[in-house]
């Protein structure tokens, strides 16, 4: 008997939301612990709300149950008015399906979507009762290890961290599940041990069998220590994503989170190239799930749990080869109650006949993201939409009844001019006057976002734009938004983008400026209430760092990057080259329907991508910014206008 | 246009709440049981309009952490069904802690249960008094002329005269310091955790379990769905479900 429900429940009454905190989703296998089993902690770093539909730490919970020598249960970090009330009463991170100490599973794994939760992990490796440090833990002390998109510059938590996988967790996770397993029928000798096999899987990293050396702001030398560490590790990629049809119970929780609904995922990667996406970059290639398998997906899933939507998740959705046929089939489902949502809608009409035939009621607000505002600035990007592609898709959706537009732009980028961040409210102000052709209370919203370059694409070399550059920017965009009908600016807090780009490329040295951050009080900094820019000032001055080096500096060609070692299967050449060839603003086309130029994700791996359809959706440029041979009229029935 | 309308089928059910789901909210409750039904595959009409929405009616809420083996929920059906078959359809689509007591059909047009419900009954459970304190802090209640609470309403503090919502307090006659508390819901109701605080300095709400419902059928209370009930387990209403 171990849970701590029984301290827990009478704290519930005093905090928002307790629902977040019982568990009992419909889902939930609250597994017996079996003494011989691998125990697995899958701890999303942020509230329950946003932590619980992660499709990632889902399909990992699920599989891990599924062996007979593993359990897994699930935590969130619990918010603030919970946390001091468990640190009163002297009690742990617990999972919520068992309620059972955090320190009673052999892994603490946790899932890394973003950067800003960092001080995040180090509260919830803190509330478990575990040293912060790796160095310092016991051999009792669980393993904590981390997954995710994060994880490919992991060095910033390479201190708290005993080991790091990269790329697709499906199979990894069973040789990690073997090799603890293995150490723990030892009795948990001692960590060194269990470090040195973990790091013989492939895909994993054990950051302390690793030592680097500094020359000022730069890193010098970066090597193993250790007889079993390799040189290089390079990521994990499952070839056939149709051979995981996972989650296969999705969980359903009973408190309101963020995408509650059914999810399905209908491809991995992502291949259009934009080259400020780090998900498009490290998730390569495109592997399909067969529209078969999608269909029988969604139509269980609607069954199972009772949801009446479902999103068919992806990078870009509309490229899915088989949309057509399974969204007309999952229309068909359920006497038509079914709504469906892409949550990433490409930027022509063709996107918008789709969006029409899943949308037949309430069509209140559509979502594009052009990315930038001049045709210049999306072929540094690689974001290939012409304007011919927005203005159709835009004045499509005002023509079948949506009133709403959103359009995404980044600014900060690199090269950009004040003509380009100027471009993004011409963009919008046009597509404005295209919505009042059709309807007196057409609005479009600009939301605009700092540019935070990242690990693994071509603009990891780029020095991101300083905070008080991007407030000039955002001003000028607001001076310039003011007497315009009918558009309404949006923006992130230019800070928040500061301390998301230091904990982006920073090297072991962010770790002291994290945990710095974390001991003045600093968590949940991805939500603006409890950011304070200060703190991570405080925290780069205290530590001797400076902010200029690690985030606004152009780093070099030879210069030696704080993620050499680590590998997404694309060569640093290929990437130095679409650097250059985005300064000489020269597009890339999507490879799925052209030929390789070999980035390296499937040569590498010797893998290829999983496409149904060897040529690109007919309709608009498809992105693509090539004059397409168009394939005629798009056979999409549209619904009716309102 | 006036196509002829068709037929609805009224059914009341009435469950228990009890366990963990205690500290679902009223809105997580009202989620919880659309995704119930359209589990069960039950003919439930929908609204017309843009936003169609299934026709469901919620008793008083229940306050979150509160137990309940006293709810109701009114739905509108699009075919006539064997009430009976109900309780056995919706209890495997919900979750552990909510538990289908009965179902029957009732005639359209009835008054919403949010208006006819004229009381609660509460068992209220509390810490930090003897059962002797406890005796004379509920005499002191009920002696009261008046009990002028402040609370916030739409952001605004407002102060209600709450003694007329208290019918009854009793002493509960078991091994438990508590009480059974009957309160009105109108004109302003008084939630457990309110009446508590008036109880004085150091007496803290435990747990509380809605007992019953009450509504006014030819002079007499009756429970808004009479049923045979399987008596519900005293377990659930001492501790939390495992």
């Amino acid at each position: 008997m171990s849970s701590i429900w029984a301290q827990l429940e009478p704290l519930l009454a005093q905090v928002t939301k307790p629902a977040r905190y019982i568990g009992c989703e419909d889902g939930m296998v609250a597994p017996r612990h079996d003494p011989s089993d691998v125990s697995w902690l899958l701890t999303y770093p942020d509230t329950y709300e946003i932590g619980l539909p992660n499709q990632g730490l889902q399909i990992i919970y699920e599989l891990l149950n599924e062996r007979e020598d593993a359990v897994a249960e699930r935590a969130y970090l619990p918010w603030v008015d919970l946390l001091p009330l468990l640190r009163r009463h002297g009690l742990p991170l617990f999972s919520v399906d068992t309620h059972r100490p955090a320190n009673e599973f052999d892994l603490l794994a946790f899932n890394l979507s973003a950067e800003l939760v960092y001080t995040n992990v180090l509260e919830c490796i803190d509330l478990a009762g575990i040293p912060l440090h790796a160095a310092a833990r016991r051999p009792g002390d669980a393993l904590v290890i981390a997954g995710g998109h994060c994880t490919y510059n992991p060095e910033p938590l390479a201190d708290f961290v005993d080991a790091v996988v990269l790329g697709d967790g499906e199979e990894v996770i069973a040789e990690i599940t073997d090799v603890v397993g293995e150490w723990k029928r030892a009795n948990k000798p001692d960590r060194l041990g269990i470090w040195r096999a973990l790091a013989g899987i492939d895909g994993v990293y054990v950051p302390a069998l690793y030592q680097a050396s500094y020359d000022g702001p730069r890193l010098r030398s970066f090597e193993p220590i250790d007889a079993a560490a390799p040189e290089r590790i390079e990521k994990r990629t499952i070839a056939d994503l149709g051979q995981w049809p996972y989650p296969r119970r999705q969980l359903v929780p009973l408190t309101e989170v963020v995408h509650d609904r059914l999810n399905v995922e209908v491809f991995r990667g992502c291949t259009r190239g934009c080259r400020f996406c780090q998900a498009g970059m490290i998730t390569r290639p495109v592997r399909e799930r067969p529209a078969e398998q999608v269909r029988t997906m969604v139509e269980d899933g609607l069954r199972r749990t009772g949801y009446d939507e479902v999103a068919l998740t992806s990078l870009s959705t509309a490229d899915f080869s088989g949309i057509e046929e399974v969204i007309g089939s999952t229309m068909n489902f359920g006497c038509g109650d079914v709504s469906v949502s892409l949550p990433s809608l490409r930027v022509d009409a063709f996107t918008v006949k789709i969006a029409a035939q899943i949308q037949k009621a309430r069509r209140t607000g559509l979502t594009f993201a052009p990315e930038a505002g001049s045709w210049r600035m999306r072929q540094v990007i690689n974001k290939l939409i012409t304007e011919e592609d927005l203005y159709s898709a835009v004045d499509s959706a005002f023509s079948q009844g949506w009133r709403r537009i959103k359009l995404y732009f980044l600014t900060g980028l690199p090269t950009e001019t004040d003509e380009d961040t100027l471009g993004i409210l011409e963009l919008a102000r046009r597509s404005a006057e295209l919505g009042r052709a059709h309807t007196n209370g057409a609005t479009v919203s600009a939301s605009v976002g700092g540019f935070v370059p990242k690990p693994f694409t071509p603009f990891q070399w780029f020095g991101q734009n300083t905070v008080a550059e991007l407030q000039r920017k955002i001003a000028l965009l607001r001076d310039g938004s003011k007497r315009d009908r009918g558009v309404q600016l949006k923006w992130h807090d230019p800070k928040a983008t500061l301390a998301e780009g230091l904990a982006s490329r920073g090297d072991r040295r962010m770790g002291a400026v994290i945990e710095h951050v974390w001991r003045n009080g600093g968590i949940f900094q991805e939500w603006s209430e409890y950011f304070d820019l200060r703190r991570w000032e405080d925290a780069m001055a205290a530590n001797g760092l400076n902010i200029d080096d690690f985030a606004y500096r152009h780093r070099t060609e030879s210069e030696l990057l704080p993620w050499d070692h680590l590998s997404a299967g694309l060569h640093k050449d290929f990437l130095w080259q679409d650097w250059r060839d985005a300064l000489a603003e020269v597009g890339l086309p999507d490879c799925r329907w052209t030929p390789c130029y070999d980035c390296g994700a499937c040569t590498g791996y010797g893998i290829e991508h999983v496409v149904a359809s060897a040529v690109p959706p007919a309709g608009g440029s498809q992105g693509t910014g090539q004059d397409l041979a168009r394939g005629g009229e798009v056979p999409v029935v549209l619904g009716a206008r309102r | 246009m006036n196509a002829p309308r068709p037929p609805r089928f009224f059914y009341r059910i009435r469950y228990a709440k009890l366990g963990k789901v205690r500290f679902t909210s009223h809105r997580d409750t009202a989620r919880i049981w659309e995704r119930a039904l359209r589990r069960a595959e039950l003919p439930v009409a929908r609204s017309e309009g843009f936003n169609p929405h299934p026709k469901l009616s919620f008793g008083l809420a229940l306050p979150t952490g509160a137990e309940s083996i006293g709810e109701y929920l009114d739905v509108e059906l699009t075919e006539s069904l064997d009430e009976g078959t109900l309780p056995a359809r919706l209890d495997p689509c919900l979750p552990v802690g909510f538990h289908v007591q009965g179902a029957a059909e009732v005639e359209p047009g009835s008054q919403s249960l949010q208006q006819a419900v004229v009381r609660c009954t509460w068992r209220t459970l509390v810490r930090g008094v003897g059962r002797s304190d406890l005796a004379e802090r509920l005499d002191a209640v009920l002696g009261a002329e008046e009990l002028v609470v402040t609370r916030e309403r739409k952001g605004q503090p407002v102060t209600d005269d709450v003694r007329p919502t208290i019918c009854s307090l009793e002493l509960l006659d078991d091994d438990h310091t508590g009480f059974v508390a009957e309160l009105a819901p109108q004109p302003r109701g008084l939630r457990p955790d309110e009446l508590v605080a008036l109880l004085g300095d150091g007496v803290f709400l435990d747990r509380v379990c809605r007992l019953h419902q009450w509504i006014n059928a030819d002079g007499a209370s009756v429970e808004p769905l009479a049923l045979d009930l399987q008596p519900t387990p005293a377990r659930a209403l001492e501790t939390s479900a495992p």
